[in-house]
């Protein structure tokens, strides 16, 4: 199989086509057939190649592979590439395996959707730009990857493209994005300007020899990448498009807008983990942002009242762990959350879904309550995914979680105030979550009765992919335990060959590492699970015995509830300074500057001519008297002239 | 059979044809200049393919004496720049035509004869390598142009034909007054008249007469990119243009400046050039913001993509300007592609102007609903303007940007706003004309794409990816006139240090075997 790596993107572009050129044309039933069949297909060729990968030593666990030149201009050149290793793999798996069960689950889920068709060839056309994303060998292949994700995000979350709301959240998405994209381009120049190559090995190769370790051109470079992650992952600032995209599909929110897509920050970094190290200033902004957005979008969370916004502001949240994870140089730590996140946020989104169709659409858990009889299963699954990223220990969001806190305490790049910031964000998880859960499935019945009787647990092809995803929310994790349970964590020896080994300069940035040892890391530890059991027990107090308690907290503590329910006036804030002034400023350009100013001139030169010509034409009468006097005057002056002279 | 004669006066033939046929079949009148314009393009690909990437750049030369005594030659010739920029001509014309098939109902005849000679104009143009015979096919092409839009163009047609034509005619006095010192200098120099370019390349200027030539020049290319503030006739002309009017007008005309200044400002006046790229890069920088910001606020659909054009082109101007092999490539490239999408854009436009009578985006919405193929062609092509990769905007976008960036960061960055605001500015037009509800009733009926639409479109959108995914035969047939066009500059600029005297003799032993008539008449004069 590893010969034939670029087979796993090529089959869901195939999957596009057929169902994207032949829209209206094929039966539902084929429509889906081969949705699901290429995508499926796409999964066990990455089985295969993760299993001939495994069967390989180590250090020899890279495959390359061209496909053809792309770009070729002077001494720039850039192939259609793909490059397998244990990274890679690891994401093909989780982008195939996850995206396969959301295919899956679609079928159900929006069997009844006039868009049926297109909405199954935009959901293989995404999976074909991100598994080019992950397994793109250069900067610039990837950026096809990354870009075409972001097309397809666009195109899902207007999916219902008659409401204004989502096509109005599409284009903030799109744009927003653009944003950081401009920060990827030209962190994509300094790096081709300085190495000579936008080649994933060659740049990991030669960056310790054409940076200066902490200089400004690498600090610079992995700034501006992040940039370009932190639109793309939601990250402050940039995360605004994401609570909006929520008027996608709620599948196409599970898959794009949790597992996968907004993960593809994370990845970049660690795929360009060689040049981070030599940037720790870089490392530092990025495990800032991390955590302060971490925190930031957990208070948001708490009080939303959408449940599909609370599971975003969670995902944006969950993200900034992995940018924690990353900024403190635990590459590996970062891509294991991302994992593990993918499969519990990925059940929740799909769990939020099940629970919005049985409540005929219903998003709003005020509207809600007492549902865990009428869905058993996807209470069931629900529950499962809420342990996991609460943290509960042996869950899979409790190893994950627990390695990022350990690293942002005791790395060379860490610090306490970087994991205090990750540990209240634990415990405002937890909380969020178990509101979510009491609010949704406990509690008085708060729907009407019209809702209440149409209430179903979902179909089969929706049922499955929920109970698979929540075996592997609870299993997930124990692929990568941490070494004080006397374990091998497999997880940090798979991805071992891709991160980089160079020992970081001591004191390199400005925060000093506080180090630890075994003690320390089991105290941390107890210390995150005793806050996460505090917290569900408030939220547990509040939402499931005592709900008015809720109201009169609101009450008492109005302008902070308030602010937090407007997510901190953000949108507000930016459209205030940035895009009101912008469509003024444009205005002021075209009606004073273009028209009056430039034109205005020009029509006033015309009219200025016409003005003289006109003036002159009335010297012209015709009347031969007039020219005659003219004459003699002239023949005067002349004479008075000479005779002067 | 001389190729490049043949591609630039067929169209003209044709026209002459037309002329036989009686005014009222306007079907035959129809067919013959489709026919035509087919043929047209099937030489150009013939040239295409006979082009050959490794042989000295400037390929298909032809020349004879025109007028001997000034030293005027009927000369033409190729290299990798024009050829590129002839096939998109020749493509361009045939949507042009056929998108006019229903919406010119008066006086077809003329129109159509406009048409075909508009494209002898604009072949002739980028054949040409004498300046007089260059100039001379530069104004052919207005006229046809100035009747295009003031006899089939909209509302206030004449205000927009008269100020086109004013903005042009205004450029390419001053572009005479400069070729003609251009003949002169060369006589004072060898003693004999040249108008030819290639002779004319490598002449030492002195450093104030480059600056004034190189002003003349430029003056008369920058109205036609247009660059800021040069700019305000486009969007009038465009407006008011009929919908093959805008295709030429933005796919081709447009280019002829941006080919200006690589033919001829460039390799003849280094010096200047070196001396004019602040100022014209920062013109470029303001053309690219100002277009951006001003045609995200545009209510009428074919002004927004006016605006976009001189936002695009300004990118073009930049790359031009910063004269390494990337950026280099990349606005060629980019030329391109500007024609192809936004030729498309207009093409789009005008189709849903002919079912609706009216451009403004507020009178559309939600016709994703009944004009699925329209929205979603209409998607790929403002995709491909915005440069998604994969299209072809992106290819010309990223080398523009990539090599600018090593001449000067700060040039590159603000240009790299551009990419934003386009996806701004194109992407909200995209929602309030395809997404939304279907409001107004007078949307309900449209119908979709007609076969014919569909073959005006299907071709340019097969380009748009080809020319993303596969763009190496292109650049393999402009890379070697590109290092020609970067050795020229360099080598004008030694020379330029140089004493006349030893020009002269460097002429003389030069291998240029491109002007067998002025080598000889040098001979006689000695």
């Amino acid at each position: 199989m590893t010969e034939n790596i670029y087979w796993i993107p090529l089959l869901p572009l195939l999957g596009f086509l057929v169902n994207g050129l032949l829209l209206g044309k094929l039966p539902k039933r084929v429509v889906s057939l081969v949705a699901c069949g290429t995508v499926g297909g796409s999964f066990l060729l990455s089985l295969m190649s993760f299993l001939e990968l495994k069967a390989m030593p180590p250090d020899l666990r890279l495959i390359e592979q061209t496909l053809f030149s792309w770009i070729s201009s002077g001494d720039f050149h850039v192939n259609f590439g793909f490059l397998l290793d244990p990274l890679s793999s690891l994401m093909i798996l989780v982008v195939t395996g996850v995206g396969f069960l959301i295919h899956l689950y679609s079928v159900g889920y929006m069997s009844h959707d006039s868009g049926y068709g297109r909405y199954f060839a935009y959901l293989n056309l995404f999976t074909f730009s991100m598994l080019v994303l992950v397994l793109a060998d250069n900067f610039l292949f990837m950026f096809v990857g990354w870009e075409g994700v972001g097309l397809c995000s666009y195109l899902l979350i207007g999916f219902w493209f008659e409401k204004k709301s989502a096509s109005d959240a599409g284009k903030k998405a799109f744009i927003v994005n653009r944003i950081g994209d401009f920060g990827f381009l030209i962190g994509m120049f300094i790096i081709f300007w300085q190495v000579g190559s936008l080649d994933f090995m060659t740049v990991a190769a030669k960056a310790p020899e054409v940076f200066v370790a902490g200089g400004t051109l690498v600090t610079a470079a992995c700034i501006l990448l992040f940039v370009g992650a932190a639109g793309k992952s939601a990250q402050i600032p940039l995360y605004v498009w994401l609570p909006d995209a929520m008027e996608g599909p709620t599948p196409v929110s599970a898959l794009i807008h949790a597992a996968t897509m907004v993960t593809a920050g994370v990845y970049m970094i660690v795929r360009v983990n060689a040049m981070y190290i030599l940037a720790p200033d870089a490392l530092l902004v990025v495990a800032i942002v991390g955590g302060v957005t971490a925190l930031f979008a957990a208070t948001i969370g708490l009080v939303q009242n959408d449940i599909k916004r609370v599971l975003a502001y969670s995902t944006i949240s969950q993200l900034g762990y992995m940018f924690l994870a990353c900024g403190v140089a635990a590459f590996s730590a970062g891509i294991f959350h991302l994992m593990t996140h993918a499969f519990f946020k990925a059940l929740l989104f799909l769990g939020a879904g099940s629970v919005i169709h049985a409540m005929s659409g219903q998003q709003d858990m005020r509207y809600m309550g007492g549902l865990r009889k009428y869905l058993p299963i996807t209470f069931g699954t629900f529950f499962i995914a809420t342990l996991a990223i609460s943290g509960i220990p042996l869950m899979s969001g409790f190893f994950s979680k627990d390695e990022i806190l350990w690293k942002a305490f005791s790395s060379d790049y860490g610090h306490p105030i970087l994991w205090a910031l990750g540990f209240i964000t634990a415990g405002l998880t937890a909380f969020y979550m178990f509101r979510l859960l009491f609010l949704t499935f406990y509690g008085k019945e708060r729907m009407d009765e019209k809702t209440k009787s149409h209430i179903h647990e979902s179909p089969k092809f929706m049922t499955i992919p929920l109970m698979v995803l929540a075996v592997l929310a609870v299993v997930g994790g124990w692929i990568g335990m941490p070494h004080i349970f006397g374990v091998t964590n497999y997880f940090e020896a798979w991805l071992e060959p891709v991160i980089s080994s160079a020992k970081p300069a001591v004191g390199v940035h400005m925060l000093t590492s506080a180090g630890g040892d075994t003690a320390m890391e089991l105290m941390l530890m107890f210390s995150t699970v005793i806050l996460v059991g505090l917290a569900i027990f408030a939220a547990f107090k509040i939402y499931n015995k005592r709900p008015e308690v809720a109201d009169s907290l609101a009450d008492r503590f109005k302008t902070p509830h308030n602010v937090l329910l407007h997510k901190y006036y953000v949108d507000e804030f930016y459209g205030a300074v940035i895009v009101r002034p912008l469509i003024y400023f444009s205005l002021f350009l075209w009606k004073i500057m273009d028209v009056l100013f430039i034109d205005g001139l020009l029509n006033g030169l015309a009219k200025l001519y016409e003005g003289i010509s006109e003036t002159m034409r009335s010297v012209q009468t015709g009347r031969l008297r007039s020219y005659a006097t003219v004459f003699v005057i002239g023949v005067f002056i002349l004479i008075a002239y000479a005779v002067i002279e | 059979m001389e190729l490049l004669s043949l591609i630039t006066f067929f169209p003209a033939i044709g026209a002459l044809l037309l002329l036989l046929v009686p005014s009222k079949q306007h079907d035959t009148i129809k067919m013959v200049s489709l026919l035509v314009a087919f043929v047209t393009f099937l030489v150009s690909l013939w040239l295409y393919f006979a082009f050959d990437p490794i042989a000295h750049p400037m390929q298909f030369e032809f020349s004879v004496p025109w007028i001997p005594s000034m030293g005027i030659n009927y000369h033409m010739g190729i290299d990798g720049i024009s050829l590129l920029l002839i096939v998109m001509t020749a493509l361009l014309m045939i949507p042009a035509i056929l998108c006019s098939w229903k919406s010119i109902t008066t006086s077809v005849k003329g129109y159509y004869i406009s048409m075909l000679f508009l494209a002898t104009g604009m072949l002739g143009v980028f054949c040409s390598l004498d300046l007089f015979l260059f100039y001379v096919f530069w104004e052919v092409m207005l006229i046809p142009m100035y009747f295009i839009i003031g006899l089939w163009g909209g509302q206030r047609r004449l205000y927009a034909a008269i100020k086109f034509i004013l903005f042009t005619m205004f450029g390419s006095l001053l572009m005479l007054v400069a070729i003609i010192y251009m003949a002169f200098e060369f006589k004072s120099q060898t003693g004999v008249y040249s108008f030819d370019m290639m002779a004319l390349t490598g002449m030492p200027i002195a450093t104030q007469p480059q600056m004034w030539l190189f002003g003349a020049f430029a003056l008369a290319f920058a109205i036609k990119v247009p660059l800021f503030p040069f700019h305000t006739w486009l969007p009038d002309a465009h407006v008011e243009a009929p919908t093959g009017g805008s295709v030429i007008l933005a796919g081709v005309l447009l280019k002829l400046g941006t080919y200006g200044f690589i033919r001829i400002c460039m390799p003849m006046f280094p010096e200047a050039t070196v001396a004019f790229t602040p100022y014209i890069s920062v013109l470029a920088i303001i053309a690219i913001i100002y277009g951006a910001l001003v045609a995200m606020v545009q209510k009428d659909i074919k002004s927004l993509v006016a605006f976009s054009s001189v936002s695009h082109m300004g990118l073009v101007m930049l790359g031009l300007f910063a004269m390494n092999t990337q950026a280099l490539e990349g606005s060629v490239i980019q030329m391109i592609n500007h024609g192809i999408s936004t030729g498309a854009l207009f093409l789009l436009v005008g189709m849903i102007y002919e079912r609706r009578h009216t451009r403004l985006i507020s009178e559309f919405g939600g016709l994703a609903k009944v004009m699925p193929v329209f929205a979603t062609i209409f998607l790929i092509v403002t995709l491909s303007s915005i440069g998604l990769p994969l299209t072809n905007g992106f290819v010309g976008e990223f080398l523009i940007l990539l090599g600018l960036f090593k001449v000067n960061a700060t040039y590159a960055i603000l240009a790299a706003t551009g990419v934003i605001l386009s996806a701004c500015y194109m992407l909200w037009m995209y929602q309030r004309v395809i997404f939304g509800k279907l409001t107004n009733p007078k949307n309900e009926k449209l119908l979709d794409l007609s076969l014919r639409e569909k073959l005006i479109l299907i071709p340019l959108v097969v380009l748009i990816f080809w020319i993303g995914i596969y763009p190496k035969p292109l650049f393999d047939r402009l890379s070697p006139s590109i290092r020609a066009v970067q050795e020229q500059m360099q080598r004008s600029a030694a020379v330029g240090k140089t004493s006349k005297f030893e020009f002269v003799e460097s002429f003389k032993e030069s291998d240029y075997s491109y002007d067998v008539t002025i080598e000889n008449r040098l001979e006689k004069v000695k």
